[in-house]
């Protein structure tokens, strides 16, 4: 048995640091990315929807591909091996942005005017009217629906296999070939399935710590 | 000098003109209600004041600073933001529909602005907001949230918000449309005792009575137009046509 969980659970370090980096990285940048998508700068904000249709309407492994292959590819810049971590976690920071980033717009969009106005007759600079009234109440609105990607970026690190990273479902993959079993693999899906359960049960908790109002 | 002096004012909305040349003037202290059918141009009018939107022509100031001046064709040409910045301290606006912040209990909402817009420090915004809930007889719901209070509540908050301020003149655009009769009655009887704090007042309302007993000068306002302007007993008692046939719509209830 530990010559399955050992495996496995160096395997989940690396999936839960993916993880992690993606969370930490992605939930901000995809703050900037729909403020752009929403500036009153046409060219910029064009950009953006090409850059935020291209990841969503794209497959997040071919996209690991592109980040990883594409440097030696293009330009025959030979990296080290060791940058198919750091490619694997571009890949998903830029992916996640995107998706969080019209997660944001849903919800700055759905703040009633009134906010805004109340703010500035009140005389708040636009930079305290935003981060003081309308972010706090975005992420109330917001958080039912980043819960659902949190979980599913939970799922999407196995696609680190595509690039050969040792995450999790690599090292169940690889054991179970080695073993001709099921073993490995029943053992990460429940590993998977721990991970999010807890991942699920804290966003419950900062969804409760925010009920003291209604909007 | 006047608070507030607004000249030739002209808005448009695309095809649509919504004022067509209207003068305002408030001395300080001063308290004039603004009445008219829907569509005549008030909340506009009110709009504009409050630099919540740009008019096309005319001009604007507040205590002789220009927040807008005319230019040679008679256009608009606004001040730099950083004036008119400035200018938004000079006066509040209470609105028909309160907009408070929901995720600030009651307190916080009053004194926010006090400590992070006028610097103001805490204690002392603390303790004005304390006085002024306590005027609004809402001292034992500082700590509620704005979802737990009835309409009438908000909207009490919301006068306090605006006052905690010390603004010298204080807008009000239909402050009781979106509440029940009774509540309206609470807030009303409520702006009626505000008289004593010396604010000038500019409200726009379709409570006739009220604005009849609050008011040192009524407008009335018609398709962007200023028709009658003067006291409460003036204007009520006016033969204009038009002030007629509105005066027997509102009070045919």
């Amino acid at each position: 048995m530990a010559e399955i969980l050992l495996p496995l659970l160096k395997g989940l370090g690396v999936s839960f640091q993916i993880f992690l980096i993606t969370l930490i990285l992605s939930l901000p940048l995809g703050l900037l990315v729909s403020l752009g998508r929403m500036s009153r700068n046409g060219p910029l904000s064009a950009l953006i929807r090409i850059y935020i249709s291209i990841m969503r309407g794209t497959p997040l492994m071919l996209q690991l591909f592109v980040v990883y292959y594409g440097p030696y590819y293009l330009f025959r810049i030979r990296l080290s091996p060791g940058y198919r971590n750091i490619a694997v976690c571009i890949g998903f920071v830029i992916n996640y942005a995107a998706y969080f980033a019209e997660i944001y717009r849903s919800g700055i969009q759905s703040i009633p005017k009134g906010q805004y106005e109340a703010a500035e007759i009140l005389g708040y600079s636009r930079a305290q009217s935003f981060l003081r009234i309308i972010l706090p109440q975005v992420i109330k609105r917001i958080l039912p629906a980043v819960t659902n990607e949190v979980i599913t970026l939970v799922k999407d690190t196995s696609l680190a296999f595509s690039i050969s990273v040792m995450e999790m479902f690599t090292a169940a993959k690889a054991l179970s070939s080695a073993q001709s079993s099921m073993t490995p693999l029943i053992a990460a899906g429940i590993f998977y399935y721990i991970f999010n359960f807890i991942v699920a049960f804290l966003m419950e908790r900062l969804e409760k710590r925010l009920d003291y109002y209604s909007i | 000098m006047n608070v507030l002096e607004m000249k030739n004012v002209r808005k448009d909305f695309g095809s649509l003109e919504v004022l067509r040349g209207v003068d305002l003037s408030v001395s300080e202290g001063e308290i004039v209600s603004v009445i008219g059918p829907s569509g005549s141009g008030k909340s506009t009018l009110l709009r504009l004041a409050t630099l919540l939107e740009r008019m096309d022509f005319g001009s604007l100031s507040y205590e002789g600073i220009a927040a807008a001046y005319e230019d040679e064709g008679g256009r608009s040409v606004y001040a730099s933001l950083k004036t008119l910045k400035d200018l938004k301290s000079i006066y509040g606006l209470v609105f028909q529909s309160f907009h408070l912040f929901p995720h600030w209990n009651v307190l916080q909402n009053v004194t926010d602005a006090v400590i992070h817009v006028q610097k103001r420090p805490r204690a002392e915004a603390e303790e004005r907001g304390r006085e002024l809930l306590s005027r609004m007889g809402l001292l034992e719901k500082a700590g509620s949230y704005p979802c737990e209070l009835s309409g009438g509540q908000q909207q009490r908050v919301a006068i306090a918000r605006a006052l905690a301020l010390r603004p010298k003149l204080l807008f009000f655009d239909e402050p009781t449309s979106a509440l029940d009769p009774e509540m309206s009655g609470e807030v009303l009887k409520l702006i009626l005792s505000l008289r004593e704090l010396k604010i000038a007042m500019v409200i726009v309302t379709h409570e006739m009575g009220f604005a009849r007993e609050i008011s040192d000068r009524i407008l009335f306002m018609a398709e962007g137009s200023v028709l009658l302007s003067g006291p409460p007993e003036e204007v009520f008692r006016s033969e204009n046509e038009r002030m007629k046939s509105f005066l027997s719509r509102v009070q045919s209830f």
